[in-house]
């Protein structure tokens, strides 16, 4: 399979992403797009190593599940934190950035 | 001490007096600053008495010295110094300026006694009589000029001393107006020549001129008109007249000096020093000429009609320096000089005259309000009567010999010339006529009010109030609190007898084919004039004398039958010539031409530009500019939702829009 | 062969991707989201990356997961309201997916890099074996290695104290 399938489903998977970003209200759901574009990512990594018979995409891949994991860990904080203080899960009723 | 030397002492006086009077003014006790004042000056008199002497001491082709203090400006071209010349024709000058202005100051002394203002007063005179002196002994143009604003200042200074009057203040402003009109004349003139000879020095531009220029050559005429205008703006000819009657506004020995005898001459003395000009330049001196006698006989027609003491007298002033523009303008240098002084003598002589009468009337200047006054103040009758004689040319005076040697030398030069000299004999006959009209309504006829309280020995009070107005005085400033008149205070009366004498006696150093001191005396600086050089034939000198005084003694009868013989005369001519009488009267209506022509125009003009340009334009913009910013803003406040989405959504348009950017580019 | 293993992950992917955006209800939403890792994790084994196929499995979609189930079990699934507040968001965000898709699609077909228009070259055995990878962690890439544990660290005391409970008042705030 040419690496440019690899390549054109990673930009999908992460359009996919986007759209979910831009359309979803609760913050757990755009948390799990903003996994779906981490992976995309992943995917034309692992493809630009194959292409390039180099291991180092993989490496970077790796690096960026560690980013990826610990990015969750802290978005689920606070989602943890907004639930307790009993504040709306809702991105659009959360509007202290308004001026 | 050499002749310069004098020269700058000559200067340094009346400048020492006036910083002394003005920065001590708190210190010196009672009216010290008039003492100070008049010994300043007549020090400089004294000065001006040792700079000729020392002057006639040398060879008379050695007589045109130049001292410099320092150099002002020296570069680029530029050789500018601050620097006299002390010449024949300065020292002339000098000698009138100072003697006239220490019997002026003499005067002032015992007129403003009362006055709050009285160290004000000095100081300010004394400025005066520095600057004029600066003027007259300038060695080149800059220094001219330098002279020439500060004397314009300090008639401005002067005339508006009594600063609380509406009617003082707005004559100030217009004589200082139309005097900047004038300087800016001037300084384009003095442009011009450093522009054509590379010089402003006197001497060193004289010198290059002939070669320089060609007769009647387009700059030369240029320039020529250009110090015209200066001329007749210091000098109050034809147009530039207005403000001169105005400027009577000012205290009397003010009018006196200012404006008979010293400032008004300095136009004459421009044209006689800058005549190497003007003999290269035909036309322009022509022009000058006949300007000069338009301005003689309009004057002298309007003395005839108005009414105010002092404005008539100021008519006469402005009248009798037509002659001497006109002398100068023709190229009778000498005689043009000798008619300068003999005027300083009779004009100041009638102005102070006049203070004294004004100061007997409580205060007013309306002819139609004086009759009678002889008996009450006769020396002031007298010595006023003098000055009106003297005046009128009447023989063996010294304006007898001065008028008509002006008009010998027009008649010497022929040609188109006899103008000159027909319409300055009818000059002479009006001359006679205003000049008596004065003392004949003054002082004869049935006494008024005031001569009567006079004579009684109490001078009349009267609230004090302005004469131009009428309307209460506010005295705070410090208006003359009691009259003087000359037959109580000395110093007055004996400014005036100095002058009563100079005026009978000073026209003997000029007595045709007798001696001819001034023309003598003054040959080293006209020695290059070619017109310098026409002499009249001694018969028609006296010739045009004896027509001369014919025509000052019919005059004088004239104004004998309308004034005193048949007093009811005039009213008559005036019923059947109201028209014409009311023309006089306004003074041919030339202060409303040039507020038609100059004032409202720029008024105009700044209402315009305030109500359209300033407005829409100026205003316009601004709003505009100010408009356009927060409509930008408050598009751009629309960004800020609060909304995360919108600024992701945000986000992923600007980055689709940067890839664009870069697809096509690398396309 | 390949080719039907690939379209069976990639449409495994891609349905896993667009059930996470389209599904009302976020637990269902992060089951959708398993099914997308584990069907990645197919495609990395397709491009012989053994051991990160085998890491996305075990750490991703079986760690973080189930980190991802805890909190929605915990929060609850509300769903969400149907109204939309910001105008013209509805049209917006599939037009700027649609824009950004396009461009990278074209950026990577048009591309002058012929090396990929092809499988590329031909791999040693060892080939994204975790000793191979291990290699590179701990030699050229050691620093970045020691970075992320420490980010993992900070990351997880960071998750404490966002989460933990105050002590003092304001529980209810």
């Amino acid at each position: 399979m040419a690496v440019e399938w690899y390549l054109v489903l990673s930009a999908l998977l992460f359009a996919t992403g986007v759209a979910g970003v831009l359309i979803r209200r609760s913050p757990l759901v755009i948390l799990l797009c903003l996994e779906l574009m981490l992976n995309a990512g992943n995917l034309a990594l692992v493809a630009f190593s194959r292409s390039n018979g180099n291991e180092e995409g993989q490496v970077f891949a790796l690096i960026v599940m560690v980013v990826a994991a610990c990015e969750v860990v802290v978005g689920l904080g606070l989602i943890v934190a907004m639930y307790r203080r009993r504040l709306p899960l809702n991105v659009d009723d959360l509007r202290g950035l308004r001026g | 001490m050499s002749a310069t030397t004098y020269g700058w002492l000559v200067i340094a006086f009346p400048l020492a007096g006036s910083i002394v009077i003005a920065l001590g003014w708190r210190v010196w006790p009672g009216r010290a600053a008039g003492w100070i004042g008049t010994a300043a000056i007549f020090a400089s008199f004294v000065s001006a008495i040792a700079a000729m002497v020392m002057l006639q001491d040398r060879p008379a082709d050695s007589r045109e010295l130049t001292s410099s203090l320092w150099e002002y400006a020296s570069a680029a071209g530029l050789d500018i110094e601050m620097g006299i010349l002390v010449d024949p024709l300065s020292v002339f000058m000098t000698l009138v300026v100072a003697g006239v202005s220490t019997l002026i100051h003499l005067y002032s002394v015992a007129y403003l006694w009362t006055d709050r203002g009285y160290s004000r007063y000095f100081a300010y005179l004394n400025f005066f009589v520095f600057s004029m002196l600066l003027l007259v002994l300038a060695g080149n143009f800059v220094l001219l000029i330098v002279g020439w604003a500060f004397v314009g200042f300090a008639s401005y200074a002067l005339i508006s001393f009594w600063y609380r009057r509406n009617t003082a203040t707005k004559a100030g402003m217009k004589a200082f107006v139309i005097n900047v009109v004038g300087d800016v004349g001037l300084m384009l003139a003095a442009f011009f020549i450093f522009r054509e000879l590379g010089t402003f020095d006197f001497l060193a531009a004289f010198e290059a001129a002939p070669d320089a220029f060609t007769e009647n050559e387009g700059v030369l005429v240029l320039i020529c008109l250009l110090l015209i205008v200066g001329a007749f703006a210091k000098s109050a000819q034809l147009p530039l007249h207005t403000w001169l009657p105005d400027a009577m506004e000012g205290p009397t020995p003010v009018s006196a000096l200012i404006h008979a005898a010293t400032m008004v001459t300095a136009g004459v003395y421009l044209i006689a020093r800058t005549h190497p000009f003007f003999e290269l330049a035909p036309s322009a001196a022509d022009i000058s000429a006949f300007l000069g006698l338009a301005t003689l006989l309009f004057a002298a027609s309007v003395a005839l009609a108005v009414t105010d003491l002092k404005r008539v007298i100021a008519y006469s002033t402005i009248s009798q320096i037509g002659y001497m523009i006109v002398a100068v303008s023709i190229g009778a240098y000498a005689a043009g000089m000798f008619h300068l002084m003999s005027h300083a003598f009779f004009k100041a002589l009638l102005f102070m005259g006049a203070g004294s009468v004004i100061s007997a009337m409580a205060g007013v200047q309306d002819m139609d309000r004086m009759r009678g006054l002889r008996r009450a103040i006769p020396f002031t009758a007298v010595l006023m009567t003098i000055a009106a004689l003297s005046l009128a040319a009447f023989p063996a005076t010294a304006g007898f010999f001065s008028k008509d040697e002006i008009l010998g030398f027009a008649a010497e030069r022929g040609g188109y010339f006899w103008i000159v000299v027909v319409g300055g004999y009818l000059g002479a006959l009006l001359t006679g006529i205003y000049a008596f009209r004065i003392i004949f309504r003054v002082f004869f006829g049935e006494p008024n009010e005031e001569a009567r309280a006079l004579e009684g020995g109490e001078q009349y009070h009267a609230e004090p109030f302005n004469p131009a107005t009428g309307e209460k005085e506010d005295t705070d400033v410090g208006f003359p609190g009691k009259h003087w008149i000359a037959e109580q205070a000395w110093p007055m009366a004996a400014a005036m007898s100095v002058l009563g004498a100079l005026a009978v006696l000073g026209g003997y150093v000029q007595v045709p084919g007798v001696d001819e001191l001034i023309t003598k005396f003054l040959t080293p600086t006209f020695e290059a004039s070619t017109l310098f050089e026409i002499h009249e034939p001694t018969s028609d000198a006296w010739l045009g004398l004896g027509v001369g005084g014919v025509l000052s003694i019919i005059g004088i009868g004239i104004a004998y039958y309308l004034w005193v013989a048949r007093p009811e005369t005039p009213a008559r001519l005036i019923a059947r010539a109201r028209l014409v009488h009311e023309f006089l009267v306004h003074k041919w209506y030339f202060d409303e031409l040039q507020d038609a022509l100059t004032y409202r125009p720029m008024i105009a003009l700044g209402q315009f530009a305030n109500s359209v340009f300033e407005r829409l334009v100026v205003q316009g913009l601004v709003s505009g500019a100010v408009g356009l910013v927060r409509g930008f803003s408050f598009v751009v406040r629309g960004a800020q939702s609060g909304f995360v989405r919108s600024y992701a959504a945000l986000l992923i348009g600007g980055f689709a829009a940067l890839g664009l950017y870069f697809l096509i580019a690398s396309s | 062969m390949v080719e039907v293993a690939f379209f069976v992950g990639a449409i495994g992917a891609l349905g896993g991707a667009i059930s996470v955006i389209a599904l009302r209800n976020p637990f269902y939403s992060v089951l959708a989201l398993v099914v997308h890792l584990v069907s990645l994790a197919g495609l990395f084994l397709l491009l012989y990356a053994q051991f990160v196929a085998a890491a996305q499995v075990v750490v991703y979609a079986g760690a973080v997961m189930v980190l991802y189930v805890f909190v929605a079990a915990y929060v609850g699934g509300a769903e969400e309201p149907l109204w939309e507040p910001i105008p013209g968001q509805r049209l917006l965000a599939p037009l700027l997916a649609a824009a950004l898709f396009v461009e990278l699609s074209i950026a990577v077909l048009g591309t002058a890099l012929t090396a990929l228009g092809d499988e590329g070259p031909t791999l040693g055995a060892s080939f994204g074996d975790p000793a191979s990878i291990g290699e590179l962690f701990l030699e050229r890439f050691l620093i970045a290695f020691e970075a992320a544990s420490l980010l993992l660290l900070i990351a997880a005391v960071g998750a404490v104290v966002l989460a933990g409970r105050r002590r003092e008042a304001s529980d209810g705030g």
